[in-house]
């Protein structure tokens, strides 16, 4: 942890400008008669990625962030200022502008000391930018691609892109909260058109997490992402109209756990339950899904996408329980909804950035296995759909009214999966639709590390997964009525 | 944009900011130089602004914005490499310019990636008043912007008891520069205003809860909505949806509503993207000449529009914007190009690096709202739209879709957890008119559009 205390003091607090107590200092101007809460959260992050399509490595980019945001909160009120430079004016300025939220009075209290809480390492404290010389990146695309083209002659066109980055976290508030994280993040995507007799289909997939890039060339994964990607257009080149109208439907292990993320995962988000707009809202201790159905929320586990060791308000992350056989649990916290519902923050504050205000969000949010062999599950359809891939999702809070669309998905006849389907959305009600779940498999998959979840405009690496299930009734955006 | 060139403008022009702009891009420039690259594009933008949110006639947040970046693009021949910073220091921006050119050392290149053609970039200036400044100090900032956001909420709040809750109301006022400059002695600067209100309230509770919201965005503060008649919008359009329930499974007509209709163009704009054409992964690669719409249908931009939100005098690469149409009498004309995309086509740029600029749809069939509906008789008005199933290499057309079930012209009740599919060359096609309601807040522009059928996905 020397490494990284020493990285935090160059990259976050000026080579030493600024230092504990000055923060305490700045925290201590800004707790006012009316401010019940400040924080400081520092930033420094830098991104590269790179992309291949028509056979070459025509593009790169390389992207340096750092700020602090500096946040002050009275009763249910925010004021929020940032600075994009670190020096001890930009950051009084800014806690200036966050503080007026309230009025100005005497100082009366005094943030608590500073008091560091030990985490868990859940991932590597290295920089995946450097671990890999930038000319054997454009060898690891060369290698996706050349896979791809290798793995069917019907393959026209490939793109791959590889991204990395790292992120140097410092969280500090007058809660007594003094934390930092290092957090690497990688992520490696393909795409594939493929054409057979005119007829152009595609496929995508990719994976990664919080890793070096090393990863990339364990077990053969690149080329792995390539072949799946290939096979997936190749499905899709014969694949005919997909039904329309309310259906069983057989949702498969893994990324169809986007699911779960639309269905319930926003409704259950603090903010929303607070202000009472949420479908979910009043509902804890309430049956919400099929007693088959037990779903977590998990931002300690190790090297996910989703994981962090501390969210960004500096709480240390948790396994929280969703739903527990059924029945209501729990929402996901941050620092001031929990405070303002009586609760505990769950580790779900998150950000984009030192630029946007933290809210609850999502880390990797998964249902727990079920007893029944997937098998099992196909096979006790008469007719439906089988759908194991899914492009994005999105969900109305309020109504409660969620979709996410299909990338591969089979008709079920008989017990037995039959033709490809084009893709299609598939529309639900969140508070409901769990109910329907009739049979849980016992094969739970995380997914492979591509999520992205937006919220409020802002962006975060989030991970989903699932066991295979049935869904007695949903509907299917096909357009063969 | 207000935009000045040096040739034309003394260095006076410039406030303190811009001048610090340039001078950043003169950095970057200088070592691009340095190291031996043979062309560098660079962009420096700034933008400052607050968002000033009320919820049950309280302050929730204030939020003060201020951002600042460089962008740069150098090339080694036609080899690549991209890099941004947001710390504008020499230093940080010299190592940038390191960083662009260790990466475009690496790349493969492309005979076609260059700077735009000097011949093609901008340059007349005059004034598309984009730029309204509010002199305004922080605390009658915040006392504005409490005001309206706050008046705006009481409006919806009050319109009817049946109104159960808030999401909120906000305002926000924003101010942005931007830069342009490349090695072909492109310089270009804009400037910016842009005020926003919206308000977003709830009614019914539990199993039958409905949200709804509506918003204004403007360049200039007095075009923008009043503030009580945005609130009453927002709670008449949450109140509407009360109620909703699922359809039955069918074919019917559809009407796009004017707020939910430029998505259509939004997925013909991304279907004729020279960089979707050029890899054949779109299902309009390769239909120039060919009737993609119905012949009533033509598809413009016009980037010039005084005060408009898309509105600009040159493209991502300093290409001057122009009126261009890309679908005349249903017949698609052009792609939407870039130098580099308009190179792999073997065609000149369309001056649309970055993008559209005000593309709008027209009809020689426009209607007023209560003719289309009338013209459909029995059929779904869509209001709102839900998710990505959208696939433009093959065309296939799959959404989440609520709105109102119409029987003879009229509205009879909401309807919503439905999808709505198809294919959008048949779409396209399926266009019977156009509305005169067009919805100019945004960058895609129309009126309600009738298509003749769909399938909506229900019950």
């Amino acid at each position: 942890m020397q490494e990284s205390n020493s990285l935090v003091t160059k990259l976050l607090l000026n080579d030493g400008e600024l230092n504990p107590q000055k923060l305490d200092n700045v925290l201590g101007q800004m707790m006012g008669a009316q401010i019940d809460f400040a924080d400081l959260y520092f930033q420094h992050a830098i991104f590269e990625s790179w992309s291949l399509d028509e056979n070459k490595v025509k593009s790169g980019s390389f992207e340096i962030e750092q700020g602090v945001g500096v946040r002050a909160i009275s009763g249910e009120k925010t004021g929020f200022a940032y600075s994009d430079e670190i020096n001890n004016a930009a950051l009084l300025d800014a806690a200036l502008s966050a503080r007026s939220i309230a009025q100005l009075g005497q100082n009366s209290q005094q943030p608590t000391p500073f008091k560091k809480t030990a985490t868990k390492p859940l991932y590597v404290d290295s920089n995946p930018i450097e671990g890999l010389q930038d000319a054997d990146k454009v060898l690891l695309l060369q290698t996706v691609n050349q896979a791809a083209r290798d793995a069917d002659p019907r393959v026209k066109e490939v793109t791959v892109s590889l991204s990395g980055g790292r992120e140097v976290v410092l969280v500090a508030a007058s809660d007594g909260t003094y934390q930092s994280d290092i957090r690497p993040l990688i992520r490696l995507n393909v795409s594939v058109i493929v054409e057979q007799n005119g007829r152009r289909e595609t496929g995508a997939t990719g994976g990664g997490g919080r890793f070096s890039y090393d990863y990339f060339y364990q077990e053969n994964r690149a080329q792995g992402y390539a072949a799946e990607a290939v096979r997936q257009a190749i499905v899709n080149l014969e694949s005919v109209a997909a039904p329309a109208g309310e259906m069983t439907v057989v949702l498969g292990a893994g990324w169809p756990g986007i699911l779960l993320h639309e269905a319930i995962g926003h409704g259950l988000e603090g903010d929303f339950n607070r202000k009472g707009t949420s479908a979910f809202s009043n509902r804890i201790g309430e049956r919400v899904a099929s007693d088959h159905c037990t779903i977590v929320d998990d931002g300690t586990l190790v090297d996910r996408r989703g994981s962090l060791s501390i969210d960004d308000e500096g709480t240390p992350t948790e396994n929280t329980v969703l739903i527990e056989n059924g029945i209501l649990k729990n929402y996901m916290q941050d620092k001031l909804n929990a405070r303002l519902m009586g609760m505990s923050p769950t580790g779900n504050g998150r950000r984009e950035s030192y630029r946007h205000l933290p809210m609850p969000r999502m880390t990797n949010t998964y249902m727990h296995n079920g007893t029944h062999n997937p098998q099992e599950i196909i096979e006790s359809v008469d007719k439906g759909i089988y759908a194991v891939n899914f492009g994005g999702g999105q969900v109305d809070i309020t109504s409660g009214k969620f979709v996410f669309s299909a990338s591969e998905a089979y008709l079920i006849d008989k017990g037995k999966i039959g033709a490809p389907i084009k893709g299609a959305t598939l529309i639900g009600n969140g508070p409901d639709v769990l109910t329907r779940v009739s049979m849980v498999g016992d094969d739970m998959q995380l997914d492979t590390g591509v999520g992205v979840c937006g919220k409020e405009g802002q962006s975060v690496p989030v991970g989903v997964g699932q066991p295979s299930m049935r869904i007695d009734g949903l509907t299917v955006g096909g357009d063969s009525a | 944009m207000n935009t000045k060139s040096l040739s034309s403008h003394s260095q006076q022009a410039l406030n303190s900011e811009e001048k610090k702009m340039l001078e950043a891009a003169e950095v970057a420039l200088a070592q691009a130089k340095k190291l031996g690259c043979s062309d560098a594009d660079i962009s420096v933008n700034r933008v400052s602004g607050t968002d000033y949110t009320v919820r049950n006639g309280e302050t929730e947040t204030i939020e003060r914005n201020q951002e600042k970046g460089l962008d740069i693009r150098v090339y080694i021949g036609h080899q690549i490499g991209n890099a941004s910073t947001s710390d504008l220091s020499d230093t940080a921006i010299q190592d940038t310019v390191k960083a662009a050119h260790s990466i475009a050392k690496v790349t493969e290149g492309d005979p076609c990636l260059s700077l735009a053609d000097p011949k093609l970039y901008a340059i007349e200036f005059q004034d598309l008043q984009l730029h309204h400044p509010q002199a305004w100090s922080a605390e009658e900032m915040a006392k504005h912007s409490l005001d309206l956001a706050t008046q705006c909420e009481a409006a919806a709040l009050q319109f009817d008891s049946k109104i159960s809750n808030s999401e909120g109301a906000s305002f926000s006022a924003y101010e942005g520069n931007s830069l342009m400059a490349n090695s072909n002695g492109f310089i270009g600067f804009s400037r910016g205003t842009r005020y926003g209100l919206s308000c977003s309230v709830i009614t019914g509770e539990r199993d039958d809860m409905q949200r709804d919201y509506w918003y204004d965005s403007v360049r200039d503060l007095p075009d923008l909505m009043a503030a009580d008649a945005l609130g009453e919008k927002a709670a008449r359009r949450a109140l509407r949806r009360l109620g909703a329930t699922k359809m039955a499974t069918t074919k019917a007509p559809i009407l796009f509503d004017a707020t939910v209709a430029p998505s259509l163009l939004g997925h013909l704009n991304a279907a004729i993207n020279g960089n979707a054409v050029y890899k054949k992964a779109s299902f309009l690669a390769e239909k120039i000449g060919e009737q993609v719409f119905a012949s009533h249908l033509d598809v413009q931009q016009t980037p010039h529009l005084l005060k408009a939100m898309g509105s600009a005098l040159y493209d991502s690469e300093g290409v001057q914007t122009k009126d261009r149409s890309y679908i005349n009498k249903g017949v698609l004309e052009s792609y939407i190009l870039s130098t580099y995309s308009a190179c792999k086509l073997g065609l000149e740029t369309t001056g649309n690096a970055g993008g559209v600029r005000n593309l709008q749809l027209t009809s020689s069939n426009t209607l007023s709202r209560e003719a289309l509906l009338k013209e459909m008789g029995s059929g779904l008005l869509v209001t709102e739209m839900m998710g990505f199933g959208i696939n433009i290499v093959t065309g296939d057309y799959s959404r989440g879709a609520a709105g109102f079930w119409v029987e003879n012209g009229e509205i009879q009740y909401p309807v919503h957890e439905i999808t709505l599919s198809g294919h959008l060359a048949d779409m396209f096609k399926n266009i019977v008119a156009v509305g005169d309601d067009v919805d100019t807040r945004g960058n895609t522009r129309t009126g309600s559009v009738l298509l003749e059928e769909m399938t909506i996905g229900g019950s």
